[in-house]
């Protein structure tokens, strides 16, 4: 048998009862359909997560006081670790570590900010004139804190873009302008420039202040009465250097704290590349649920396949005992069952890239969440439907085959 | 040219054996029309359908034109039927939906004849057959019973079969469409095709030139009647 007339037996077996092969080619429009969208919104989930990550710094080290997670134990640190950062650790870091490019304490908190009758809440971040090497900051506007507003306890402001919106308006000049925060007036100095990123990534609803003025009039001291930071962040010199940095940082503190063992440090040392590893395991994860979940449809839609297909070798009993009293061989018949499963899988495999598409384009434009149809998704899709349509075609086709002719001509 | 010795067909069901034909042995020329009749449970539709190469004798041989077909595998005895044997049956078994040229052309589809060919063939086939031109592309089931088993005749025809086996053709046919459809058979015979029909009805088994009657798996009469 010629392919072309195999093709051609195929296209009029799925022609011949149109409303049956749509509906069965549904099945697997929705399931190739969902899963496309789902990896898509997976995928997109991680790049955009991880685009955020990129850009909170470069080289970035972070130090944040509480428990160190050894392999397999979680030590307690235990009570009021989370303030065992004091300043003068920072100084230490700063002094003692060799291979960093800038250092800067950070003691952030979320505050009700007031100005001219609005008012938003927003992250107050306590910080030194470091911080824009750190953690890629860019002046739009103004200037940064500098280390001098930091010893003079300068009651000023840097805002972020977002933060100022909501503040004063869309692109309103805020230079000069007073804000409040705890009852206690900042004058805007300077506004960064936006760094992109929305939900609960946005990096541009902020407000930095000295860090001094934050330890000594925001947050205050810890209970011991030392100026205490939330996070000791290290750029280091080049992304080489970033273990030995994080050895060195934890070495210093550790001597400092009086700990010998770092299964017991009350710190976390995370370089970037940890976060963003976590950061991706998690919309891993995200994306293989999503993916299984529109993988069951697929089965079903797999199944629908089977359904129909084994009807419509039970209706064309007799034809396939015609076909077989007028020279066809086993193999004739079996194949021509399974090309028609795998063309209604594979069509339907066609319609769900699309559909999958479709979807994935209205999450990004009606939800704003970025998604990324990957060409290696795609061709799974079309691998996978012409897969199903090989395994769920192949009993009904088999069942076809094994029709005695006499028997299936009788077949009423 | 058909010769059968000794043909035995016994069907085992569980324990039980029943033994379908006892023994049939005949040779049929190139050019006969022969009628095989008998009463139902006869043995008549086995020996049909070992004849037209759907199943085996238990034991005994089949030659068909001088090739011992009665121990081949299924996928041989396809490759058989495919170039040796047309089928006529009495239910007509076209495809529904489908052309008659589709139809007839159906058997060279599996021969992996070109669509040309297969479509020229299929038009001598029918003109055979009596079929007239301006239905060639009429869909099967828009056609009345005598014209459906005219195309089931073409059918048999496209791939110049040795023999034609017809399953009680006229069974679904009202007497006068039958008449025609047998006239049909009378004719292909006349231009030297074997023909061998089955039937359980005397009237249409007089159309042939040898009547073989067969009873509880036995010949008990081979007559030239013409």
């Amino acid at each position: 048998m010629r392919t072309s007339d195999l093709l051609e037996e195929t296209y009029a077996a799925i022609t011949v009862n149109k409303v049956r092969s749509s509906l069965t080619i549904l099945g697997i429009v929705i399931g190739i359909g969902s899963v496309i969208a789902m990896i898509a919104i997976g995928q997109g989930a991680q790049a955009s997560i991880q685009n955020n990550i990129q850009s909170i710094g470069s080289n970035l080290i972070i130090v944040s006081p509480g428990a160190q997670r050894g392999p397999g134990v979680t030590v307690s640190a235990g009570q009021g670790s989370s303030e065992s950062l004091t300043m003068a650790d920072v100084e230490a870091v700063r002094q003692q570590l060799t291979l960093a490019k800038a250092v800067d304490g950070e003691l952030s908190r979320r505050f009700q900010i007031t100005a001219k009758g609005t008012n938003t809440n927003t992250q107050v971040v306590g910080t030194d004139s470091n911080y824009p090497t750190i953690r890629n900051v860019e002046i739009d506007q103004g200037s940064f804190i500098t280390d001098q507003q930091v010893t003079d306890l300068a009651k000023v402001a840097v805002i972020g873009p977002t933060a100022r919106d909501d503040l004063f308006g869309a692109g309103a000049d805020v230079i000069g302008q007073t804000i409040r925060i705890k009852s206690i007036n900042f004058k805007i100095i300077g506004v960064t420039k936006s760094k992109g990123g929305s939900g609960f990534f946005n990096q541009d609803d902020i407000i930095f202040v000295p860090i001094s003025v934050s330890q000594h009039y925001l947050v205050g001291p810890n209970t011991q009465g030392q100026s205490y930071v939330s996070t000791i962040a290290i750029s280091a010199q080049n992304a080489t250097d970033m273990t030995a940095v994080q050895d060195q940082v934890t070495q210093i503190l550790m001597q400092r704290h009086n700990i010998t063992s770092s299964q017991l440090a009350d710190f976390t040392v995370q370089n970037q590349a940890d976060i963003v590893a976590a950061a991706s395991s998690v919309t891993g994860i995200f994306t293989i649920l999503l993916a299984s979940i529109a993988g069951i449809s697929l089965l079903v839609g797999g199944i629908g396949i089977m359904n129909m297909m084994l009807t419509t070798v039970t209706e064309r009993t007799r034809e396939i005992g015609l076909r077989k009293a007028i020279g066809a061989h086993r193999n004739d018949i079996s194949l021509q069952f399974l090309i028609e499963a795998v063309m209604l899988t594979f069509i339907g495999g066609a319609l769900g890239v699309v559909l999958g598409w479709a979807l994935a384009w209205g999450v990004t434009k009606f939800a704003s969440v970025t998604t990324s149809i990957s060409l290696s998704s795609v061709l799974l899709a079309f691998g996978v439907s012409a897969g199903i349509g090989m395994v769920f075609g192949y009993y009904p086709a088999r069942r076809a085959a094994k029709l005695n002719p006499i028997e299936a001509l009788r077949y009423e | 040219m058909i010769e059968c010795k000794d043909l035995v067909k016994i069907y085992k069901n569980g324990d039980n054996e029943t033994v379908v034909l006892k023994g049939v042995s005949f040779k049929i020329e190139t050019g006969e029309f022969v009628a095989i009749t008998g009463p139902s449970g006869s043995g008549k539709s086995t020996l049909m359908h070992i004849l037209g190469a759907l199943d085996n004798p238990t034991t005994g041989s089949y030659f068909l034109d001088g090739q011992d077909v009665s121990q081949l595998s299924d996928d041989e005895l396809a490759e058989v039927r495919k170039k040796r044997i047309g089928f006529v049956f009495q239910a007509f078994n076209l495809l529904p939906r489908a052309t008659v040229i589709r139809n007839v052309a159906l058997p060279l589809v599996y021969a992996g004849v070109e669509k040309k060919q297969r479509e020229e063939a299929a038009k001598h086939a029918l003109l055979q057959a009596g079929m007239s031109e301006d239905r060639f592309y009429h869909l099967s089931n828009q056609l009345s019973g005598g014209q459906m088993q005219r195309v089931a005749i073409a059918r048999a025809l496209v791939n110049d079969p040795a023999i034609i086996l017809a399953d009680e053709p006229t069974g679904n046919l009202d007497t006068k469409t039958g008449e025609i459809v047998l006239a049909t058979f009378e004719e292909l015979n006349r231009q030297g095709r074997t023909i061998i029909l089955i039937t359980h009805e005397h009237d249409v088994a007089a159309h042939a030139r040898r009547i073989i009657h067969i009873r509880d798996g036995q010949i008990i009469e081979d007559e030239k009647v013409r």
